[in-house]
């Protein structure tokens, strides 16, 4: 006879009451129906027909945008898992490159020889111009490929230059006046392998010159063509620590040095994204970082002296970040942080997270995800902008990961090696082979929308939005300098997407382009919070957002039915804080750092 | 010799004498809250205190209330904490809802009232559960698919303090046929697939495993009488698990809500199958 019981049954049969069993067994039968209602649809939410006074259309080739985007190829001893290794790369960016007023468009490449694209915006049509300005050819053999890029003005000159991350060497060029572009890597002391998937600039000591921060992915020392093991995969699918260093590079003016270690920002977990902005209110820029196979890290900037890594309610939170984009989600004039995860029926829901910054009162962020915000799928890039022009955020999330034969699925094999151990883990060889299965492929992209509750909701098939390609990257821009903001995507595998914003009962906006005299020319870290009645907003200058996206540097604000402004104030990256009162509505303002002498904000305290 | 050396060696003696003789239910206890209380501390396996006091709450209400509006008066509320404790561990749905808590700790507790045969009920409530939940909820249910951390010292804790409870509670034999079975199918379904054999027996080492085959596949109230069948329906067990990971690891669509969770499910299928044919074969009490 067995001894114990681990589920009590204390009663004998004919003890029981009839009519209490027969309601307890409704009730049973009425949870398991509950469940089944509730929790057996098809996932992500669909919006209902609410209006949205916008609708995008995928206008890519109408405009002259025809860029594809190739995978890579590795190193034939991983094949068994080479869809997976090979699943990142496309990546798109925005700068005004030839200063005509009108924003590019730069895509990248990752296999050998193939070309990245830069599109050059001619009044709303575009050209590809990547190979006569020098930024074409860039995924060679023995250089790596390319895995995104982002523009900032490191010396100042006025023009915008560029630095593309890679699986590889990564590679400055520098913007001549334009015309051409200049590779300047080595001379500024960048020539360095890394395997890096995300890239931000900052101007973190404040001292006017744009300094970059350079995710690693995998470690440096693998070069994924030529592995001298296949033990190159991460140790721990929540908390591994074994990926490439993320680096800082200060910019001294003369080139760029390495000041990692001194600055303590040199996390080894697996970063895929980096966002930079001052978080918690001191006047200096921080840096949050999404990092696949373990939590989230914020990295508060003390006076440009060094970084803190703050636990900012954080590090309970192990998933597999992949993506951080940084909006004022609730109109408080606060910048909040959305972390894209993975979320897959019936496997796997980490939820992405939609964090309140509460950093100033209560040292944390607070995560309130639900709902459509926290399941898109396997999600990646995400932004949000202002495409109703009503003041509220939007949220555009692309997702899927590995869209191959659609009759075989490898969830299947995530799940028994997501469960194994770390040195089973890191060895590719261990992995089950993938063939030609999908893996979170076909994804619908989401656009989400604030309903008349507040709530968000998926509004993307009434908008016009239907893809289902693996989705990368996205940014918003203004592309046709109309006052509306445009999407446009970056597929994995597949074809770059302009989704052109028609704005059909839109409210009025503001735009506002700023440039650094004291503080770096772009402008990059600049964060402007617009008021006007009924309503307040911030934005943050982009040096990198998302995933291996930068939006368009130009800042713009949705107004609603107001016809200008309150008070806009602007929080430079040199620590001025200047203020503006009554912008008209309906256009883009310029708006150049003031160069007298100011008391800068987060000054640090005397003895301190 | 100090008071300082006595004192450890006392204190091993003392929780070596209360573990003999404290009762396995006890034990069983122990054990699911050695695994909470490990994988929140260093994993934050929980994803949030509100599930598991939710869970627990639902589970001991459930137990206390059924059992006297059903029975007249009320049960020992250990089993519903044991349920309560797994179920907030193994249940991972999307965030920031807490109805499958809710919902999946009245079920597991009701359907030891509801789902019953010859006075026995048939599924392991924390097994009849979670398996309810994923099978009719996967748009927002999952079950829990961390590991632990690849730290070796923990997973050395929960299979000692794993081991000795199923040995104390004398069901050892269950937990080391089916360890066994499930081995060596892997072993056969990596020859058959050509999966690696690291890959198919990777699962093993993480929570999810630990908790189903310490405390639910051996769960005697949901198992046959002897040691022989007992033997037989883990071997069962493994065999019905080997089948759908043989058919997910050929892709076969159909099956594939039979993926999510395959020894969860394969339990389910048996287990109660086994149990019913046993009972047919008693005599009616």
């Amino acid at each position: 006879m067995v001894p114990y019981v681990s589920s009590s049954d204390p009663f004998p049969e004919r003890q029981e009451r009839v009519f209490p069993r027969f309601v307890t067994t409704l009730a049973f039968v009425g949870a398991l129906a509950y469940a089944a209602v509730v929790g057996g649809g098809e996932g992500a939410e669909a919006g209902p027909l609410i209006p949205m006074g916008f609708r995008l259309q995928n206008v890519a080739p109408e405009v002259g945008v025809d860029f594809v985007h190739r995978k890579p190829e590795f190193d034939p001893r991983i094949d068994n898992i080479g869809a997976h290794v090979a699943a990142l790369g496309a990546s798109v960016s925005i700068a005004d490159v030839d200063r005509n007023g009108w924003p590019d468009l730069y895509f990248t490449n990752s296999r050998f020889e193939e070309p990245n694209a830069l599109y050059l915006n001619e009044g709303g049509t575009f050209r590809e111009a990547a190979r006569g300005f020098g930024v074409a050819d860039l995924n060679r053999e023995g250089e790596g490929v390319s895995m995104g890029a982002v523009w900032g003005d490191y010396d100042n000159d006025g023009w915008e230059d560029l630095l593309v991350y890679k699986y590889g060497y990564p590679q400055l060029l520098r913007n001549m006046q334009g015309r051409l572009f200049q590779d300047v890597t080595e001379g500024m002391g960048l020539r360095r392998w890394m395997n890096s998937n995300g890239a931000v600039w900052i101007d973190y000591d404040r001292d006017g010159l744009l300094d970059l921060y350079v995710a690693g992915y995998f470690r440096e020392e693998i070069d994924l063509w030529n592995l001298e093991s296949t033990r190159i995969f991460h140790d721990s699918f929540e908390f591994a620590r074994n990926g490439g260093v993320n680096r800082l590079f200060r910019n001294t003016g003369e080139g760029f040095l390495d000041v990692t270690t001194e600055m303590g920002v040199g996390s080894t977990r697996w970063t895929l994204a980096v966002a930079a902005a001052d978080f918690d209110g001191d006047g200096w820029t921080d840096l949050y970082l999404a990092n696949d196979y373990g939590p989230e890290e914020l990295y508060l900037n003390r006076w440009g002296e060094g970084f803190v890594l703050e636990a900012a309610g954080l590090r309970d939170d192990s998933k597999s970040g992949m993506s951080v984009s940084l909006g004022d989600v609730e109109n408080r004039g606060r910048l909040d942080v959305y972390v894209t995860n993975i979320s897959e029926r019936g496997y796997l829901f980490q939820g992405n997270n939609l964090r309140l910054n509460q950093l100033p009162e209560y040292g944390r962020f607070q995560e309130v995800a639900e709902g459509p915000v926290a399941d898109a799928g396997w999600a990646w890039g995400a932004q949000f902008g202002d495409l109703n022009n009503d003041g509220r955020l939007e949220l555009f999330v692309t997702n899927g990961f590995i869209s191959a034969d659609p009759e075989e699925d490898y969830w299947y094999g995530m799940s028994m090696i997501g469960g194994a151990s770390g040195r089973i883990i890191e060895d590719a060889l261990n992995w089950p082979d993938i063939g030609s299965a999908s893996l979170s492929g076909y994804e619908r992209s989401r656009l989400l929308l604030r309903d008349t509750t507040g709530r968000f909701v998926d509004v993307a098939e009434w908008a016009g939005v239907g893809d289902t390609y693996d989705g990368r990257a996205v940014v918003f821009a203004d592309l046709f300098n109309r006052g509306v903001q445009d999407v446009i995507v970056a597929n994995q595998g597949g074809p770059a997407l302009i989704y052109r914003n028609r704005v059909s009962d839109g409210g009025n906006w503001v735009g506002l382009e700023l440039e650094g005299t004291t503080s770096n020319r772009s402008a990059i870290g600049a964060e402007v919070t617009v008021e006007w009645a009924g309503g307040r907003l911030r934005k943050v200058v982009d040096g990198g957002m998302g995933f291996a996206s930068q939006n368009d540097r130009r800042l713009h604000f949705g107004l609603g039915a107001a016809v200008r402004t309150g008070l806009v104030s602007i929080r430079w990256p040199s620590g001025r804080l200047q203020e503006l009162d009554g912008l008209d509505a309906g256009g883009w303002h310029r708006v150049r750092e003031p160069d007298r002498p100011f008391t800068p904000v987060g000054e640090r305290p005397r003895g301190g | 010799m100090g008071s300082a050396d006595v004192y450890p060696r006392d204190a091993l003696r003392l929780i070596g004498t209360w573990l003999t003789v404290l009762s396995p239910k006890w034990l069983i206890a122990i054990l699911v809250t050695t695994i909470l209380v490990l994988g929140e501390w260093q994993y934050q396996i929980l994803g949030g205190y509100e599930r598991l006091a939710v869970t627990l709450s639902v589970c001991v209400a459930t137990e206390y209330l059924l059992s006297i509006f059903i029975r007249g008066r009320p049960a020992s509320l250990q089993s519903a904490y044991i349920s309560g404790v797994s179920l907030a561990l193994l249940t991972k749905p999307q965030s920031n809802i807490l109805w499958p808590f809710a919902i999946g700790a009245f079920v597991a507790i009701s359907s030891k009232y509801v789902l019953r045969f010859r006075g026995r009920h048939l599924w392991n409530p924390t097994n009849f559960a979670i398996s309810a939940l994923v099978l009719l909820a996967p748009a927002q249910v999952a079950v829990l698919s961390h590991q632990w951390g690849n730290d070796p010292a923990t997973n050395a804790v929960i299979w000692v303090v794993g081991l000795l409870v199923v040995t104390r509670a004398r069901v050892l034999h269950v937990t080391f046929s089916y360890l066994g079975a499930f081995l060596a199918l892997a072993w056969i379904r990596s020859l058959i697939v050509g999966t690696p054999f690291l890959a198919e027996i990777a699962p093993v080492t993480g929570p999810m495993y630990q908790l189903f085959i310490f405390f639910m596949v051996t769960d005697p109230r949901t198992t046959v009488a002897t040691r022989r069948g007992r033997i037989l329906v883990a071997v069962l067990v493994a065999v019905v698990e080997f089948g759908i990971r043989l058919a997910g690891n050929y892709h076969i669509d159909v099956l594939t809500p039979l993926y999510y969770s395959p020894p969860i499910l394969a339990l389910a299928m048996v287990g109660p199958t086994a149990m019913w044919w046993d009972l047919r074969r008693r005599p009616a009490r």
